[in-house]
């Protein structure tokens, strides 16, 4: 009974932690068709303000909360500026301009960092189980992960903000005949992402370590987990996530973690075989 | 804007066709007397760890020979190579050390892919090759010596005291996924079954794994006795740090066969490695006036936040202190003469004690001690002196078979 439920707790963490670093590209190339291969530097970047903003002395709560997503939302401003504002609607060439971009951030987070890796403990300690125990902080990551796509929905769905951001990313001429300026919210919704992205990263960097290659092991998974999504951002990426963390943590229990992430991959192609408009293609589809 | 005529485009070219040669005439000068020798240890990238002391130990050694002289009157230029953990760069810095720079040796290899990546191209090339990490054992070629410990002179003695010292039964193994790793595994389930004990499981993990999560579970429910680490490289750090947030710190004893040897002390608190226990053939915390004396001039060279020499460091020390010795002997740096004088036994006394060269396995008779990991030094618990390449002279006799170039997988009867 312990082990049952200490397992399920492995993989409702592994799902929420999926969801929390396909939550920024979610927005960015869910919402916007913008294909962001600097997606994993942007948690890379989220991971390394936090980490250095608390080993500047300030607490590790606002180092993750506050810092990381000030810093990578900024970092997406400039970006947004100088090269993503010029190339809305051209998909292709987005990937070429942010893989420019993702190679232009590891080479100079390298220079200033040092290609090594660097961490800093998970707080909080564990919790005990019957004779298991699992990190407090790794259920406080789910936990805040399914808080950031509730509060997703609810800026989506309830508020005007929500309202025109969809608008104008689902008809762009119409919402600027509106009086919508399309720039602006382009650029506040990239910057948005960005930040989310930033805190991520910075959630999991005490779990994961922060080097600056890091990103490469992350951008795979977030894209296979948002276009195994389908159109509907929020209620997408959260059941790819699902199925496909279930199916990743499964097959880590039973086998390893090797063929954890074959499985996950396999499980990907499959879905988008069966299912080419991702997930949301046929189910919930009228979700968000 | 200034008009590019026939006449200004020869002469820029002719000029800088004079610079780009003036230092190919200087380096021609001097190549003529010194020594070249190679180092190419990963100075960046995933496995950096490992070989940033390396290095320093290998730069060390060179300038404290030019020091006294150099080598048969001539100085040691050594050239430094970065392989950025990249196995490809491995065989084409190897290439290049032997083909362009004309190295008379070369030091280097961190993990045991880099090492068999570079052992073919040396070999061809002529070029004797020291290799200086800790590893699996078996190598058996007569252009390589391997300076590091092997299993049978570390876990042998290893495997008993962690089971003794934890009172433990069953061992769960976690060992990343190449070579080393593979083979390590199989050595400590020999000497655990040996021991009346058993290995419950042996999990590997590739190299860029850094989520641990699904494993501690596993572990929880396996209840083993005690965990041995076989992790390598920057990612599987991680691993530390999710064990002791996972509650598990005092609750399983923990021993590796790699915690250290890439100062994983300095990157992880004390509160993470605190209790583990390890046994390699140097820990910088040695008490031996040879090791004091070459701390502090370890210190003096690379400063007090310098990385903490290592068992590959110090065997890195010593490697280009038996070369010397050996070409001194043979009055040469010829290949053959170098890798004849090393083969009549020579030995080397330093920071990591005596190391005797075993001419037919080409491995060295050297010191191992146990430690415990606390507060980020390591405390030896026990030292067994000169403890000889058994496992490899198992299978290789280099004396009988001097053209055997493999490595063999040694068969781990359990």
């Amino acid at each position: 009974m312990d082990y049952a439920i200490i397992v399920l707790l492995q993989v409702v963490v592994t799902i929420a932690n999926l969801a929390l670093i396909s939550a920024g590209l979610a927005v960015i190339f869910g919402m916007m068709r913008i294909i962001n291969m600097a997606h994993g530097e942007f948690l890379m970047l989220g991971g390394y303000a936090a980490l250095v903003s608390h080993q500047a002395g300030l607490n590790l709560w606002l180092s993750i909360f506050v810092v990381a997503p000030l810093v990578v939302g900024l970092v997406g401003a400039v970006i947004e500026r100088l090269v993503i504002r010029r190339l809305y609607g051209r998909m292709i060439d987005t990937m070429l301009a942010t893989w420019g971009v993702s190679l232009a951030l590891v080479g100079l987070i390298t220079v200033i960092f040092g290609n090594t890796v660097a961490g800093v403990s998970p707080p909080l300690g564990s919790l005990e189980i019957g004779a298991y125990a699992i990190g407090r902080y790794e259920l406080l990551v789910a936990g805040v992960s399914a808080l950031l796509f509730a509060a997703g929905w609810w800026v989506l769905a309830r508020t005007p903000v929500g309202l025109i951001a969809r608008a104008a990313m689902q008809n762009r001429d119409m919402a600027a005949a509106l009086g919508v300026d399309p720039a602006r919210v382009y650029a506040a919704t990239f910057v948005t992402g960005a930040a989310i992205s930033g805190l991520a990263g910075a959630l999991i960097a005490p779990i994961a370590g922060v080097a600056p290659t890091i990103g490469a092991a992350y951008i795979a998974k977030t894209f296979i987990t948002v276009i195994s999504g389908g159109a509907a951002i929020l209620a997408g990426t959260l059941s790819a996530a699902g199925l496909l963390g279930a199916v990743n943590a499964a097959f880590s229990f039973l086998t390893g973690p090797v063929l954890g992430e074959v499985a996950l991959l396999a499980c990907a192609v499959l879905l988008l075989r069966l299912l080419p408009q991702g997930v949301t293609g046929r189910f919930f589809r009228r979700s968000l | 804007m200034t008009a590019f005529n026939r006449r200004t485009l020869l002469k820029t070219a002719a000029a800088g066709a004079a610079l780009g040669l003036a230092p190919a005439y200087i380096r021609g000068a001097s190549a003529a007397d010194a020594i070249q020798i190679a180092g190419i240890h990963d100075a960046s990238g995933g496995i950096d760890i490992y070989g940033r002391p390396m290095i320093n130990c290998l730069t060390l050694a060179v300038e404290e020979l030019n020091a006294r002289g150099g080598v048969l009157g001539r100085e040691i230029a050594l050239k430094n190579y970065d392989p950025q953990s990249n196995m490809q760069l491995y065989t084409q810095y190897a290439t290049e050390a032997a083909t362009k720079q004309k190295a008379a040796v070369a030091f280097g290899g961190v993990i045991s892919a880099s090492r068999e990546a570079m052992r073919p191209a040396l070999r061809r090339y002529r070029v004797p090759y020291f290799y200086s990490l800790l590893y699996e054992g078996g190598v058996c070629d007569r252009n390589v010596f391997c300076m590091g410990s092997t299993p049978a002179q570390t876990l042998q003695k290893f495997t008993p005291f962690a089971m003794k010292r934890f009172n433990a039964k069953t061992i769960y193994v976690l060992a990343a996924d190449y070579n080393y790793g593979q083979i390590t595994a199989k050595w400590i389930k020999k000497f655990a079954t040996e021991n009346g004990g058993d290995v419950a499981q042996a999990d590997f993990f590739p190299l860029d794994v850094n989520d641990f999560g699904p494993t501690i579970r596993k572990i929880q429910a396996a209840k083993p006795d005690m965990i041995m680490s076989v992790l390598v490289g920057a990612a599987h750090n991680s691993f530390y740090r999710q064990w002791v947030a996972s509650g598990m710190k005092d609750k399983i004893p923990m021993a590796s066969t790699t915690f250290g040897i890439g100062n994983e002390q300095a990157l992880t608190s004390p509160e993470e490695h605190d209790g583990i226990i390890v046994s390699y053939a140097y820990f910088d915390g040695i008490q031996t006036p040879e090791n004091l004396d070459f701390i502090t001039r370890y210190k003096a060279r690379f400063g007090a936040k310098a990385d903490a020499v290592t068992e590959g460091a110090a065997m890195t020390y010593h490697a280009v202190n038996l070369w010397a010795e050996a070409a001194k002997k043979a009055g040469s740096v010829e290949r053959d003469k170098v890798i004849a004088a090393l083969e009549t036994g020579l030995s080397f006394t330093g920071p990591a004690g005596k190391t005797t060269i075993d001419a037919a396995t080409h491995h060295d008779t050297l010191d191992v001690y146990i430690a415990e990991v606390k507060g980020g030094a390591y405390h030896v618990l026990e030292s067994f002196p000169q403890q000889t390449p058994a496992d490899t002279a198992a299978v290789c006799d280099l004396t009988k078979n001097p053209n055997e170039t493999k490595q063999f997988v040694i068969d781990v009867k359990v």
